[in-house]
């Protein structure tokens, strides 16, 4: 009756087959495959960073010099997004409405039920009068972010400026995403780690239309923002601003070291900028026009601009001849004036003459003998000049000094083997390269390394690494003292003595005393003109005071000042005196006034 | 009273137990689907787990009803409750309202009733009923003709209500004649018709024809074993190819190849028509017609899906097959739907816990999609739980129906365990991407009175005629 009745077998084994078929797949999907897990985590999570204020900076003096203000990042999610009044919208914002339309086109590419910024740093006006509106606005929102701002407008260069982080910097650090700020130059950039704090993470979970369901574990994953730390620096805001506006309309450098810490007081490289420009919106086009400004104000001659040292060289010849003993207190050599050959001298005094004179002096025939005598101390040339150069290694010359500014350059002071190379071994001496003996040739130092050498002549012998920053704070955490690496030179400190008598003597005996001597301080200086092939010479200066327990120490480069006492040694008597007085002398307001007046930038004049 | 008690005892009540657990577990898993902390309560009737809890009390109410009703009744009235059913699709036509593209609700009151969804049992019933006629043959032309109006009515009358899903589960009554002595050639044709229609999506109708024409090269030689005339056809069928295509781009005629090969196939197939007419070789002649028909067929279907399909449905179908991806387009509900239940595990993530269903990310997920919140909470374990129960319902309800004294019984009880079958294959298949998303919900599980009622109402009928397998039904 029934002949099929066998076909069951096969129809149960088609339903045990797809069963089959399905605990197969549901084994792979389920338990195999651990991709899944992530998705439903991707979909469910929301990461919600709040970002911590960047920490402040001040001055030594507790002056702040870059505090934080509120910018506010216009954000949309474009699934939110219904019809809305786009005239008055562009109208709060002072937008085009192509613009608005370009940015809402790029959110709804990026994701349409993820936040992306539309408009960057609100002005506060726009800010006020949309928050009052932005009901009738839905799917837009404001995120507070904070911008940089610095009430004294000063030390661009040592500040620097924080901007948004760059791909590869999000590739190499995985702490930064998309839109992240970080230090790019300067301070900002050296201290990144400690001004930026830490992130926290809030994990929510949000629904398919990105609304928020609570949170996540209950909050246990999340982290809370730590603020960023506050940085005290070495600085002097005043005499930081002081030292701005006596170098105004000039090109050149100050910086002024506290030589027994190697705190670095004033650090200027004129023209300079205000930092302010680099800050925000603004950025990009502010950027723009200082890069192509033809006076470089971005360009940080402090540390980045090696000059031969001209004549303030000699008093380091004059200490390595005195360690190598290869001259004495006592020692004279002769001078011929004008007539002196190989070198020339420019000034006029007395012959022979001693070392504390010829500093005095800046007698050239004096320093070729005495540098001519350390090299010709030893067998062979190159070996005394190995020698010498070894003693400027260890006063931190051709070599970064290692602040925290990370563009320092090294300066040179060549090798023997460039000699070797140059002339021929062997077919040299020192008279060959007497230009080393006043501070000419192929000698680089920058005015940063100048400074940090008055510092070391300051204190006889040894310096400590110039540095920007004292010490690191919050509210959280006791302000950490930094500490920084004592170099002693390879001179003995009695040799300094006669060396600095001569630095007084330049001061109290020389020209430069009409514009550059204190009434109640002593100081020591050595100035130096630097040949410039391409138009007036520079004017260099670098002293300390007072002589006794020195306070402070700087270097002046003051471009085509022609002379050292012309420029660069009255700006630095006047900045001493300002740190040291707090005021200026009724007697030298007038020089004040010169120096502040003084427009040299056109004396450029391009052969 | 004696009779009633009878009729008790004789219940099969393994198969009421498993259709309670699945009712059970899938009321559950609505509320996990659905849940929300201001309406915690599993009995808070505003939200869709109350109202499933009100459809489960009247699908028991109308399972009780129908267990204590005579089973001569069934029988007797198969033929008028299919022509119900039938006048009931058309006047959803008419008077229904469109839901999501499809006309197939009427709104009576605040519920909302699916005629489609009760075609089911009464095919089944009417089929039954047809199958067990006296002196029924199924090889005959009047048979296949009966069935065929029987079956292609409610298919056609429900694709007009643009609700491909449930037409396509009609389909499935195929195993069901199958079981009744359709011939396995038929199956066999219809599984070389599918693979034809799925070849001619995923590869390209010129690629379909040439694999055909091999295939028909290969069964020649078979047939004939002798080699140099299937040299022969296939020398005249490519030298005519080749000479048409040519031809065909030397003059610029603009005809696309396929469309030159198409016209190469019919004329040598004519050739070897005239050749095998003559050598009275009529085996080869029905080969011949196959293959010719298999060739418009591919033809048709690539018509068919470019001109006739609507572009929704032509991306589902791309999207099945892997010809299309794009996970945020039309992939978008089986990849959700593959992260959820893929994101459980093998234990699941915990009652209530599951993210994927919970915050919409699982479109459906009370209906359509609901496998997705078993496989997130509940796991591997729960999944494989689920599957195992249907599986175990199925086979019972093959042993009933073989158990069956009466063909009536027997056939229908096939219909309800096919019906069932093609549901879960489809439902659970599409949720973890291995079939067509076609919304057809998961018997017993998914939200909705008149999915419940009817799959009740499917199963009940049977478990009646069952209890009284020893009397005799009919003729």
């Amino acid at each position: 009756m029934d002949n099929y009745s066998k076909r069951k077998y096969l129809i149960g084994a088609i339903f045990i087959l797809v069963a089959l078929v399905f605990f197969v797949r549901l084994f792979r999907l389920q338990v195999v495959n651990n991709d899944y897990k992530q998705y439903a985590t991707r979909n469910v999570l929301r990461r919600v960073v709040t970002y911590p204020a960047r920490g402040l900076i001040y001055d030594r003096n507790g002056d702040l010099l870059v505090y934080n203000k509120a910018s506010y990042d216009l954000l949309v999610t474009p699934r939110e997004v219904s019809a809305f009044d786009t005239t008055a919208f562009c109208e709060i914002l002072e937008i085009q409405k192509e613009e608005l339309i370009a940015g809402l086109d790029k959110a709804k590419n990026y994701s349409r039920y993820k936040p992306s910024v539309i408009i960057k740093q609100l002005s506060p006006e726009s800010y006020a009068v949309l928050q009052e509106k932005l009901f009738r606005f839905p799917g837009f929102f404001v995120q507070t972010r904070t911008l940089r701002e610095y009430p004294e407008k000063t030390a661009g260069h040592v500040l620097g400026y924080v901007g948004e982080v760059n791909r590869s910097k999000i590739q190499e650090d995985p702490y930064y995403t998309q839109g992240d700020y970080i230090g790019i130059t300067g301070l900002e950039k050296a201290y990144e780690e400690e001004l930026r704090g830490q992130k926290g993470v809030n994990f929510q979970l949000v629904d398919v239309h990105n609304r928020p369901k609570g949170n996540y574990r209950d909050g246990k994953s999340d982290t809370l923002a730590v603020l960023g730390k506050n940085l005290v620096t070495t600085l002097d805001a005043d005499l930081q601003a002081y030292a701005e506006y006596l170098m105004d309309n000039k090109k050149g450098s100050v910086v002024a070291i506290e030589p027994a810490t190697g705190e670095v007081l004033a650090f200027l490289s004129a023209p300079t900028y205000d930092p302010s420009l680099l800050v925000g919106r603004a950025r990009g086009t502010n950027y723009q026009k200082l890069a192509q400004d033809t006076l470089k104000p971005i360009f940080n001659r402090a540390i980045r601009a090696a000059y031969p040292p001209g004549s303030t060289f000699k008093l380091f010849n004059a200490l390595i001849a005195l360690q190598e003993n290869t001259i004495n207190l006592q020692t004279q050599f002769s001078c011929n004036g004008p007539l002196s050959r190989p070198i020339r001298c420019t000034h006029n005094h007395i012959s022979p003459i001693s070392v504390r004179n010829a500093i005095r002096e800046s007698c050239n025939p004096f320093f070729w003998n005495t540098f001519n005598s350390i090299v010709r101390k030893y067998p062979r040339a190159d070996e005394g000049y190995k020698v010498w150069r070894e003693h400027l290694i260890s006063c931190g010359l051709s070599q970064r000094l290692g602040t925290e500014l990370s563009n320092e350059l090294p300066g040179n002071i060549p090798e023997v083997g460039y000699y070797n190379h140059y002339y021929g071994e062997g077919h040299w001496n020192g008279l060959t390269i007497r230009s080393m003996a006043i501070g000419q040739g192929e000698l680089l130092i920058t005015p940063f390394q100048l400074a940090n050498m008055a510092a070391t002549i300051a204190n006889r012998g040894y310096y400590i690494t110039p540095h920007f920053v004292k010490s690191v704070w919050s509210i959280e955490n006791e302000p950490k003292e930094l500490n920084f690496e004592r170099h002693v030179t390879t001179i003995d400190p009695e040799h300094f003595e006669v060396v600095i008598e001569g630095m007084q003597a330049v001061i109290e005996e020389s020209n430069t005393r009409y514009y550059s001597k204190l009434d109640s301080i002593i100081i020591c200086g050595k100035t130096g003109t630097v040949q410039n092939p391409h138009g007036s010479d520079h004017s260099v200066f670098i002293a300390f005071a007072p002589k006794e327990n020195p306070q402070i120490a700087i270097s002046v480069y003051v471009e085509n000042g022609v002379w050292g006492a012309r420029y660069a040694a009255p700006i630095a008597s006047l900045i001493i005196e300002k740190y040291l007085n707090d005021s200026i002398a009724p007697r030298r307001i007038s020089i004040e006034t010169r120096m502040h007046e003084a427009n040299l930038l056109n004396s450029f004049q391009p052969k | 009273m004696a009779r009633r008690n009878n009729i008790w005892a004789s219940l099969d009540w393994m198969t009421i137990g498993i259709y309670l657990i699945l009712v059970l577990l899938g009321w559950i898993s609505i509320y996990a689907a659905v849940y929300n902390d201001e309406h915690s309560s599993i009995l808070d009737m505003s939200q869709r787990y109350g109202k499933q809890l009100i459809w489960i009390t009247a699908a028991l109410v109308i399972g009780f009803t129908l267990i204590i009703i005579d089973s001569k009744f069934y029988v007797f009235f198969a033929y008028a409750f299919y022509g119900i059913t039938i006048l009931l699709l058309i006047a959803v036509l008419i008077f229904g309202t469109k839901v999501k593209g499809a006309t197939s609700w009427f709104q009576l009151g605040g519920v909302a009733i699916q005629p489609a969804e009760f075609v089911k049992f009464t095919t089944a019933l009417a089929l039954a009923k047809y199958l067990s006629t006296y002196n029924f043959k199924m090889h005959k032309l009047k048979s296949y003709l009966t069935i065929g109006l029987i079956l292609l009515m409610p298919v056609v009358l429900i694709f007009l209500q643009n609700d491909t899903g449930s037409a396509l589960v009609i389909s499935v009554f195929l195993l069901v004649l199958f079981r009744e002595g359709l011939s396995g050639s038929i199956l066999f044709i219809g599984l070389v018709i599918a693979l034809v229609f799925i070849f001619t999506l995923v590869l390209s109708p010129l690629h379909t024809i040439i694999i055909l024409s091999i295939a028909a090269l290969f069964l020649h030689y078979f047939m004939r074993q002798k080699p140099i005339e299937t040299l022969k056809v296939a020398g005249i069928f490519s030298s005519l190819a080749a000479a048409f295509i040519f031809g065909g781009s030397l003059f610029k005629t603009g005809i696309p190849s396929v469309q030159w090969l198409l016209y190469a196939t019919i004329i040598s197939s004519l050739i070897f028509a005239v050749f095998a007419f003559r050598q009275h070789l009529y085996n080869l002649l029905l080969v011949l017609s196959i293959y010719i028909g298999l060739t418009f067929f591919t033809f048709s279907v690539d018509y068919v899906f470019n001109n006739i399909l609507e572009p929704h449905q032509q991306s589902r179908i791309n999207e099945l097959f892997g010809i299309e991806s794009d996970p945020l387009g039309v992939g978008y509900n089986v990849n959700q739907s593959k992260i959820a239940i893929g994101s459980g595990g093998l234990t699941g993530k915990g009652f209530l816990n599951g993210t994927q269903t919970k915050f919409d990310f699982v479109p459906e997920q009370s209906t359509d999609f609901i496998f997705c919140t078993v496989g997130e909470e509940w796991g591997f374990i729960g999944t494989t739980l689920v599957v195992a129960l249907f599986l175990l319902l199925l086979l019972r309800l093959i042993y009933l129906a073989e158990r069956q004294r009466s063909t009536f019984s027997r056939v229908y009880g096939y219909g309800v365990a096919c019906i069932i079958f093609f549901h879960l294959a489809i439902n659970v298949g599409m949720t973890i991407g291995l079939a067509p998303v076609i919304g057809i919900p998961l018997p017993f599980f998914s939200y909705g009175g008149s999915s419940l009622w009817s799959f009740t109402i499917l199963l009940f009928i049977f478990l009646r005629l069952d209890a009284s397998r020893a009397e005799k039904l009919s003729h």
